[in-house]
């Protein structure tokens, strides 16, 4: 509905010829300027100096990564399942899937709870996104939209406000953000405003703690950082050099950093203030289809095609995990963390969800149900749930019913403790 | 056993060549289709079309499998069974396979090596002699091997000429095993709606194949009958089960113009190397000034890695009571009782003591709940200091603002905490407010942000290890210690 705003960020006369024409909106020297694609091509051009041709930066690049992979290696200590060799172990998980959603037509591409707990959203190929009360299985809105390819949805942290974000594949590769309100009957469509607009498919969304922003990852190799208000790009982040997968804002109120994941098999963290990328990470062998952050903010994890998850620890600025199974061939698509990182859930090709132990980089215990790709899995915000999506149409709730196994653990322990003292005490009488 | 191996190998050249007639003179794409299908399973074209498809590398893995399957000493005895009169070539048996996988792929669960097992055989490595639908079953139920040549790595995209073809062939043979199941014969129905035109040519193509078939040996015709129908069940699979071959969406659009040059709005770096007539994927997005690097190594520089992995422990083992994965909540999950007691505690104004004493792990977490915040501030006024931690939630909401509105924000706060005179003055260092000064000129989000983080160290540093130490939070923690005691009877009594 408000397209007209958005339209003038990216079509307009070009800064440098001043002809009409698509725009790029890059910085020199942290300036915004809108250059069209021929201008941006004959600046980048004089922008190397003297004896220098891309196949000499090239190389100098590759030294230069070279050498702060060995600076990384020096400092490569111990792995982290050594560290963690003190650590309790995990007793018997028991998590069940007792809840499935029914009602889309087609794939389940991508879901996202509500601050709530209780209610969630789902995007579907058959052109529909549902919110659900997943805890009563009620569904409260039904929103069909006029294209099937709704890659991925978003709740809005505020409940007052819930909006829901849509990328599209196809013609247009609009985000959309609709407003919900409590009343069933209004046409919620009708409402729909479009936000952003990527130059290929928008993989990936979150709002930034903040009804107001709305962070974008797309097909087109970039991130964007969006105003919903105005449609107005506040901030671009260019660094992969294919399709971006996957994005997730750091968890802490402080943190101005977000990570990403794509078809290069990088994983790049951002500073969304200055669309710097800070920190890079390259160590799978495929697509990371999914990023993750740690709850704690100091790390995060990745799910990939390469069949592997695999945990980087941002302070240390390396791999310090590897998630994997000679029994797991298929790729992971995605990942999230229990509340307190100590589990780590990934939905895989193969239709299961893998549950890590993060710590000792084993696996806890293997969910079945879905009955095809399993193409989102989310950790509800109090941690009580898991909610998984799938390409079998459905959507699954699974939740622990260990009860207090750590107890349990702590009261044999405990028992341990007395025997000894029992028979220390024993022997000396005798 | 040797014999039947041989008999695969002829079957396959055969089957190759049967192909060939059966597209040639029937479409062009089919035709160019099938030449690319053979360039790629010849090794040549490593960079070709058949790599960038997203399923390549899953098929290439259980290509393995099925290699060490097939492995001459350990892998499964393929056997040629006697049933009365006739008899079944070339197959193995269900639990074969189970036992098999469980040997010697690392997996210690029966169910999770049926799960494998299932869907691999969904992929049409190996099929059941006699069922469309392609699951794997723990039993005596005869397997085979499917052909190399109709595997799904040589990127299959059969055409419904094709599979009318095929349908067709299977009335012609008039033989139990061969007919056509419901499903199929309503899809022959609906091609031959969808082709009458082309109908006459379709049904000569599949004579021609029929009769192609009765001259082979009897036992060679069984097997390529059973790996020709168990493609065919790969690519249009009975209703209800899942397509394996397809591909997801995002993935599939990068896979049609595999040369396409990515173009970005906003790109620009990128987008001159892929326009270079000889694109390689570039290695780097953007090449890194040695500066970048410098502060790269500099990162690495960093404490020890003990250090910080200790750390990730210490974070998990802190938050571990506060996991219901791992401890059950306090008084129950919702999802298991049905009581959402739980989540009306944790909206409720009254925190519970196990909230209060998170609040101590550290200021993120008095910042975070609401609650918390709201008490920090109460302490924080009762010290008459509240104007720090005023400023950081002010600053932290101006940046959740819309961005008409910011000007406007940036100028409030200025006036309240910053300028000369202010009411609430807050002390930043003379660096900070001079770059502070500068930013509010041309206000943006973060023109705020150097005088932030000064004030979150500072209140990190003073006023929260207070806070934490004062009797005002310690009275909290006791006080909901004895509330929740006094509590807990009642809602067990609620559950009873």
């Amino acid at each position: 509905m408000c397209d007209q705003t958005f339209m003038a960020a990216t079509f307009g006369p070009c800064d440098s010829c001043s002809k009409p024409s698509p725009l790029m909106n890059i910085y020199i020297k942290n300036e915004a300027t809108n250059y069209c694609s021929l201008c941006v091509e004959m600046m980048a051009c004089q922008g190397l100096q003297k004896g220098e041709t891309l196949e000499s930066l090239k190389r100098e690049s590759e030294t230069l990564k070279k050498k702060l992979e060995e600076e990384r290696n020096k400092l490569n200590d111990v792995e982290l399942h050594q560290v963690a060799e003190k650590v309790e172990v995990l007793s018997a998980l028991s998590i069940k899937t007792r809840r499935v959603l029914k009602g889309h037509g087609n794939k389940v591409l991508c879901m996202d709870w509500c601050k709530d707990k209780r209610r969630m959203v789902s995007s579907s190929q058959d052109g529909k996104v549902i919110v659900w009360d997943a805890f009563t299985l009620n569904k409260e809105h039904g929103v069909p939209l006029p294209c099937t390819w709704v890659l991925a949805c978003a709740y809005a942290p505020l409940r007052s406000l819930c909006l829901i974000m849509n990328g599209y594949l196809g013609l247009d590769n609009k985000c959309s953000v609709i407003p919900l309100s409590l009343d069933k009957n209004e046409n919620l469509a009708a409402k729909k405003k479009s936000v952003a607009m990527h130059t290929n498919y928008v993989s990936g969304c979150s709002f930034t703690n903040s009804d107001m922003q709305l962070l974008t990852s797309s097909g087109d190799g970039t991130c964007a950082l969006w105003d919903v208000e105005s449609g107005q790009l506040l901030q671009s982040f260019h660094g992969h050099t294919a399709d971006v997968l996957s994005l997730d804002l750091a968890p802490s109120e402080t943190g101005n950093t977000f990570v990403s994941g794509g078809c290069d098999m990088k994983a790049n963290v951002w500073d969304m203030r200055s669309g710097q990328n800070i920190q890079s990470f390259e160590s799978h062998e495929s697509d990371i289809n999914c990023v993750k952050y740690y709850p704690s903010g100091d790390a995060f994890a990745s799910a990939s095609d390469d069949a592997t998850c695999r945990f980087y620890d941002l302070r240390a600025d390396r791999e310090v995990a590897v998630y994997q199974k000679d029994s797991i061939i298929f790729g992971a698509s995605t990942c999230d963390f229990s509340l307190s990182g100590r589990l780590l859930f990934a939905g895989y090709n193969d239709y299961t969800i893998n549950v890590w132990d993060v710590l000792k980089g084993t696996r806890a215990t293997i969910l079945f149900g879905h009955e095809n790709r399993v193409s989102r899995v989310r950790v509800s915000p109090d941690g009580t749930a898991l909610g998984s999506a799938s390409w079998d149409s459905t959507l699954r709730v699974s939740w622990s019913f260990s009860t207090g196994s750590n107890y349990i653990f702590r009261f044999i322990k405990l028992l341990f403790w007395v025997n000894s003292r029992l028979v220390l005490e024993f022997t000396v009488a005798f | 056993m040797h014999v039947s191996r041989l008999h695969c190998r002829v079957a396959c050249l055969l089957q190759g060549r049967c192909v060939v007639l059966l597209h040639l003179p029937l479409s062009r794409s089919g035709f160019t289709s099938w030449i690319m299908a053979q360039t790629n399973s010849s090794g040549q074209g490593t960079n070709g079309v058949a790599d960038e498809s997203p399923n390549m590398i899953v098929y290439r893995k259980m290509e393995e499998v099925i290699a060490r399957m097939q492995d001459e000493k350990n892998g499964i005895p393929i056997r040629t069974v006697k049933s009365f009169l006739t008899k079944i070539p070339s197959v193995f048996s269900g639990s074969e396979i189970v036992q098999w996988m469980m040997k010697n792929l690392d997996i210690e669960d029966q169910v999770e090596a049926l799960h494998l097992g299932t869907l691999m055989a969904a992929h049409g490595y190996f099929f059941p002699i006699s069922d469309h639908v392609l699951t794997l079953k723990d039993d005596g139920t005869f397997y085979r091997f499917q052909t190399p040549y109709f595997w799904p790595s040589n990127c299959w995209e059969p055409e419904n000429t094709d599979y009318a073809v095929y349908l067709c062939k299977r009335t012609m043979q008039n033989k139990a095993r061969l007919e056509l199941a419901d499903y199929e014969a309503e899809s022959l129905a609906r091609l031959q709606r969808a082709f009458a035109r082309k109908w006459e040519f379709i049904f000569m193509q599949a004579e021609a194949q029929a009769k192609v078939d009765k001259k082979r040996d009897k036992i060679e015709r069984k097997i390529l009958d059973s790996q020709e129908r168990a493609f065919w069940d790969v690519h249009r699979p009975v209703p209800g089960c899942v397509n394996t071959t397809e591909v997801d969406i995002k993935k599939s659009s990068r896979m049609k113009n595999p040369h396409k040059t990515r173009k970005s709005v906003y790109g620009l770096q990128n987008d001159i190397r892929t326009h270079s007539p000889t694109h390689t994927p570039a290695p780097e997005a953007k090449q890194p000034t040695e500066e970048e690097l410098q502060e790269q190594v500099k990162l690495t520089n960093k404490p020890p890695i003990l250090v910080l992995k200790n750390s990730l422990l210490g974070y998990t083992e802190q938050y571990l009571e506060y996991d219901p994965f791992l401890t059950p909540p306090d008084p129950s999950n919702p999802w298991i009782s049905d009581d959402t007691t739980l989540w009306e505690l944790e909206a409720s104004k009254e925190p519970g003591q196990q909230r209060v004493k998170r609040w101590a792990f550290g200021i993120d977490e008095v910042l975070k709940d609401p609650v918390g915040r709201e008490q920090f501030l109460k302490f924080l006024e009762s010290e008459f200091s509240s104007e720090n931690l005023r400023f950081w939630l002010a600053v932290q909401e101006l940046k959740k603002r819309p961005i008409r509105e910011v000007p406007t924000r940036v100028q409030e706060i200025w006036q309240e905490f910053l300028a000369p005179g202010a009411p609430s003055a807050i002390n930043v260092d003379s660096k900070s407010y001079d770059k502070t000064t500068q930013n509010v000129k041309d206000p943006g989000r973060y023109a705020f942000e150097d005088a932030q983080e000064h004030i979150y160290k500072l209140m990190k540093s003073d006023s929260y290890s207070r806070f934490i130490r004062s009797s005002a939070y310690q009275e909290l923690l006791q006080a909901k210690k004895k509330v929740t005691k006094s509590n807990k009877p009642q809602s067990l009594a609620k559950n009873i």
